[in-house]
């Protein structure tokens, strides 16, 4: 493929450039021919003439992945700084026995915002912020692949953190711990807004993390470098693409946790109140389905720039790659199986338990597998040690420290007497700031060259590192002992005389060196901007593609795309960027006007087609701004002005799905160079399958979520009541049941016109299927009337009624681009020549057909069928 | 260290650590080694001793936790070390030119023997000891046949309200229990969750609204000891504190008598 890039003919125009419209005209004058090479700063101009991103307020609407990347993580680092404040504040307040510099209010506050900053708002957003800054380069690629959602990404990250910490200075932060307790959280014991911000800010969050796992996952399967086949690709993407995974499965159990407890604060649906069905437990449940995940979302990623920065300064390949993937995938795998052990001491059955704490301690084996990998790797390889490798071994103390210490605490007997003391919180910050801090760093030292194009000062980093390493070892291991001598969490003081004054003076010292640690290593990157000398060309001598660019790299990061042979391809052809640079790879071209990359086999790495992606728009930061409003209305309690803003975002989602494919403003002209595949976009075969499979299964892993609430309830929560008469028994069933039937139908006519066969009918049988879609959607509507719930009395009606509302936002969503399609029919914009977006809208369908399907299972079939066997509850 | 502090701490119960690390202390300093090391010696013994210690346990269920911990402790420091000295010796060692077939012998060698059988075997030696000792926690039927004593204990934001349903005594804050014999107590929460937690006796129970748990405690010996909320509950949590005496059976008979009667 990369052959053949430097004698394709030009020139065809026509496209219409986003990224800045100008040049096409210029880059038809390019000069090329078969036998010379372009001049690369010409090339450069054209590129950036499409690739370039705009300055001053038009910046809102880069959505280039370098761009986007570098925002994630200077508004992690922001957070993180905040984060740490709070710390400070925390451990002034416990330095002394009886010290109140703190009410127990604020003190609430602030240990709740601390957790909460630092988990949600600065550990995963900057592990994903430096995923999509590092993969599109890694994989030999020019952007990720929806870089619309990147920015989409990033505004809900940065309004929901500053809406969430904006509470804290209005007095109003939440107070109820990270974890949110019901029923403390809940509106009869947390009555003013403090919860909602939580539950509301960190969804709006949430919503950035899951876009960010859909697009790198789905960046990381198909669009790759021609050739870099599953098995060569570098460890950081799958130690990725097992973390954006585990975000689509993770993050929507607590998505619709948080969902349910805001609805049981505002309106008063008791999913979680014991005298009205519900049960305090579920909660525990579902936020620790998505909590112990979590600390692999976060570690993963981290263990992921382990993985690449030890082998190159070990100068050798990772000893064991297929042991390390297995071992990751397996660590993924895994984590989502251990969440009760969080909940040790909330009286569940022991056998459970036991089950548990084995698969608690059975991650174990993964985790050292890379570690042992990683020192054989050392062993069988020169190493040099640089800054970074300092950070790695700082690394490899505290976070091994820290797994013995948590295979500990899956010991349940030993478990019950640490559980909820200094002890776990000691624990947690050593598998947290070890296992994520410390690598971080060590990248951030690594990759320094990559942002600033020159290289730090080994001296000022060195104390830097000792004063963090040291300053938290004094902090933390000591609070071991504070928590075995039994000082509970969360307090914000304690008397004399209990055995606790002096460790925790001594934790307090710790903290404060720490965090001078933390501000030399701030100044030692602050000051390189200004003061380091020059970076060479890969000054690691690195592997990975990353250091093919150029340094800084330009948003279009390789003006030609390489051809990857092998797992090293810098340590094979170490020229590889100068002739990437001079236009000898692949897709060389430009003056069609579009920014394209490579959509490739997930498995094989092979070219499969042309991906074409969306320019500079302000449509994400629109709708993330909107979505801002949303935040807030609901947050004031002010319905009326949410529900406006819910409609302006549905309106700009709307648009933003209209603009693509052969819309004027995506790629009208479809012409591709001689040789070359066909544009994603004209073939049955884009990323947007991809795209669209994983959102569902995000979808359906809140699905499922719910559904285990349902089941949950029913079958183990201490209270259930069934209310006599209404419910799904009588007409509400044979309803969902005639949704179901009218639904399927809808679905056939919906597979025919995917397949393409129906393309020919035109508009009129999209319109056809959609009003199929309204038919289910009135049926499904007419059941929520017929089963005449009273969701404030129960939980039972309150889960019924959150069951027949998901399907009701699903239809209607499927319905209303379904209409889109017909009139896209009609535009042209989808066709027998463009047959891709339906087979997309077809997914949903076919997701929508297996809701409903379930929940007639669900919540007809199988209340009787547990009653009749079991003999009624 | 660690491992020393074990012998001296982990078998010993009441009020035995304390006042041997406080006479340790006194040991005359002749300065040098045997000083620095009696003065550390000193501060880990008396680091154990404590009010709400759960390394000062004072009954059964505590006591496993306890030694649970010391041995869990020595193997954890043992891995530690031997991972860190590994890693420190693999970046220092002259590089030796490796030839294939011995790189492939020593990576196996690394990831099946540290990877694999290390925490492998760790593991199954670990819940080799702890669920047995996990199950000696639980409130089964004793062996004689005849119930336990039994408390009611209903956690409120923030206090303690103790009921005896043999003789309708009711408290607040404060929990009697009689010494030497294993007492079941059922927790429940009227408000939030709380946790029930007496630390030099056993390990905590969460007492959650809707629902009730149960948790079996004994001390060894007649005394006062502390209990504490160890759920956050709200902004007064950290005063959730709970009062417990022990008393000798007798004298917990004289005292249930006097305040039922």
């Amino acid at each position: 493929m990369s052959g053949e890039a430097s004698d394709w003919p030009r020139p065809r125009g026509g496209g219409k450039g986003e990224g800045g419209g100008a040049g096409t005209g210029a880059a038809d004058k390019v000069p090329q021919s078969s036998d010379g090479d372009p001049d690369p700063a010409r090339l450069h101009e054209d590129f950036n003439a499409v690739w370039g991103n705009p300055r001053g307020w038009r910046s809102v609407t880069i959505v280039n992945h370098t761009a986007i990347g570098l925002r994630f993580m200077l508004t992690g680092l922001g957070f993180f700084l905040f984060g740490g404040l709070l710390a400070m504040l925390i451990r002034t307040q416990l330095a002394l026995p009886g010290h109140t510099i703190m009410t127990p209010e604020v003190y609430a506050q602030v240990f709740t915002m601390h957790g909460t900053v630092m988990m949600f708002l600065f550990a995963v957003p900057m592990m994903e912020g430096l995923a999509v800054y590092l993969l599109p380069k890694m994989l030999g690629a020019r952007d990720l692949v929806f870089p619309r959602l990147s920015a989409l990404g990033y505004w809900c990250y940065l309004f929901g953190g500053l809406i969430l910490c904006a509470s804290l200075f209005l007095g109003i932060a939440p107070d109820a711990g990270w974890f949110m307790y019901t029923p403390l959280a809940s509106a009869t014991y947390t009555p003013g807004p403090n919860s909602d911000f939580w539950l509301i800010g960190i969804t709006f969050v949430e919503i950035s993390a899951v876009s960010a796992g859909v697009e790198l996952a789905v960046s990381i399967l198909r669009a790759r470098a021609p050739g870099m086949s599953l098995d060569k690709m570098p460890l950081y993407a799958w130690y990725i693409l097992t973390m954006a995974m585990m975000i689509i499965i993770g993050f929507p159990p607590l998505i619709l946790g948080s969902i349910l407890l805001e609805l049981e604060r505002a309106a008063g649906m008791p999913f979680f109140d014991p005298t009205r069905g519900g049960d305090p437990i579920l909660w525990q449940h579902l936020f620790w389905l998505f909590g112990h995940p979590e600390v692999y979302i976060i570690f993963l990623p981290a263990a992921g720039i382990v993985s690449t920065l030890l082998p190159v300064f070990a100068r050798r390949p990772i000893v064991g790659y297929a042991w390390v993937v297995v071992a990751v995938l397996t660590t993924g795998f895994i984590s989502f199986g251990l969440w009760v052990h969080h909940m040790f001491t909330v009286g569940i059955p022991m056998l459970a338990q036991a089950f548990f704490s084995a698969a608690s301690m059975l991650v174990a084996i993964p985790t050292a597998i890379q570690v042992f990998s990683w020192i054989a790797t050392l062993w069988l390889g020169r190493p040099v040690f640089h800054l970074p490798m300092l950070w790695l071994t700082g690394f490899l103390v505290i976070f091994v420290a820290g797994g013995l210490t948590g295979v500990m605490l899956a010991l349940v007997p030993f478990d019950w007497q640490v559980h909820d003391t200094h002890f776990v919180v000691a624990h947690m910050h050593y598998v947290l700031v070890g296992g994520m801090f410390f690598p971080l760093i060590a990248g951030l030292y690594y990759w320094l060259p990559h942002f600033s194009g020159r290289m730090a000062s080994p001296a000022l980093g060195r104390w830097g590192f000792w004063l963090v390493f040291g300053g938290f070892n004094l902090n933390f291991l000591v609070m071991h002992w504070t928590g075995l001598l039994g000082m509970p969490r969360r307090v914000n003081t304690y008397e004399a005389g209990l055995g606790w004054d002096l460790p925790n003076l001594v934790s307090s010292i710790g903290g404060f060196i720490m965090a001078a640690g933390v501000v030399t290593v701030l100044a030692d990157i602050l000051l390189h901007f200004r003061f380091g000398r020059p970076a060479p060309d890969n000054p690691w001598q690195a592997d990975t593609l990353e250091w093919a660019t150029a340094l800084p790299p330009s948003p279009y990061n390789f003006i030609s795309l390489p051809r990857v042979e092998g797992r090293h391809p810098l340590w094979d052809q170490p020229g590889i960027g100068r002739e990437l640079a001079a236009g000898r790879g692949g897709l060389a071209v430009i003056d069609h006007g579009r920014r394209e990359t490579w959509g490739t086999d997930p498995a094989s790495g092979e070219v499969r087609e042309i991906i074409h992606l969306p320019g500079n728009t302000a449509l994400p930061f629109l709708a993330a701004l909107s979505l801002a409003a949303l935040c807030i209305a609901l947050l004031a309690k002010a319905y009326g002005v949410a529900l406006a803003a819910a409609v302006v975002v549905a309106g700009l989602l709307l648009r933003w799905s209209w603009e693509n494919g052969a819309h004027p403003a995506a790629a009208p002209d479809a012409r591709t160079a001689p040789g070359d595949p066909p544009l994603h976009s004209r073939t049955a075969d884009g990323p947007g399958l991809w795209g669209m499979a994983l959102t569902l299964l995000a979808d359906g892993a809140l699905y499922l979520a719910l559904l285990f609430g349902w089941f949950y309830l029913w079958t183990v929560g201490p209270t259930w009541q069934v209310p006599e008469g209404g419910g799904m028994a009588g007409s509400a069933g044979r309803l969902l049941l005639a949704a179901a039937v009218v639904h399927t139908l809808a679905q056939f006519g919906m597979r025919r016109m995917a397949r393409g066969g129906a393309l020919r009918h035109g508009a009129a049988a999209f319109a056809a299927v959609a009003a199929g879609g309204a038919l289910a959607l009135g049926l499904v509507y007419a059941a929520l009337q017929a089963a005449a719930l009273v969701v404030t009395a129960t939980a039972h009606d309150a889960v019924i009624a959150v069951v027949l509302g998901y399907s009701l936002a699903h239809l209607g969503m499927a319905t209303a681009v379904t209409l889109l399609q017909a009139l896209r029919v009609r535009r042209g914009y989808v066709g027998l020549e463009a047959p891709y977006e339906p087979l997309v809208v077809a997914r949903l369908w076919h997701y929508n057909g297996g809701v409903l399907w379930s929940s007639y299972a669900a919540l007809v079939l199988f209340p009787p069928a547990w009653g009749g066997a079991w003999g009624g509850v | 260290m660690a491992v020393v502090a074990a012998s001296g701490c982990a078998p010993a119960g009441g009020q035995g650590p304390g006042r041997r690390a406080a006479a340790l202390g006194h040991s005359p300093a002749g300065g040098g080694l045997a000083g620095l090391l009696a003065g550390v010696l000193a501060c880990v013994l008396a680091g154990c001793a404590g009010p709400v210690s759960t390394l000062q346990p004072a009954g059964p269920a505590a006591r496993e936790a306890a030694q649970l911990w010391w041995g869990m402790l020595t193997v954890g420091v043992i891995v530690l070390i031997g991972v860190v000295a590994l890693w420190l010796h693999a970046l220092r060692r002259p590089s030796a030119m490796v030839g294939p077939a011995e790189a492939k012998r020593i990576t196996l060698l690394w990831l099946v023997g540290g990877g694999l059988l290390l925490p492998g075997f760790t593991l199954i030696a670990l819940l080799a000891f702890g669920i047995p000792a996990g199950h000696r926690m639980l409130p089964l039927p004793l062996a004689g046949g005849e119930a336990p004593l039994r408390i009611e204990v209903i956690g409120h934001q923030w206090w303690w309200e103790v009921h005896y349903p043999d003789s309708g005594v009711v408290l607040a804050d404060e929990l009697h229990l009689p010494a030497g014999q294993p007492v079941d107590v059922v927790v429940r929460s009227a408000d939030v969750i709380h946790s029930f937690w007496i630390p030099r006796l056993a390990g905590k129970i969460d007492m959650v609204p809707g629902r009730s748990n149960l948790i079996r405690l004994q001390a060894d010996e007649a005394g006062e000891y502390r209990g504490q909320c160890a759920e956050y509950c709200g902004v007064s949590h950290a005063f959730m504190v709970l009062r417990v005496v022990a008393h000798e059976p007798a004298a917990y008979a004289a005292w249930q008598q006097e305040r039922g009667g």
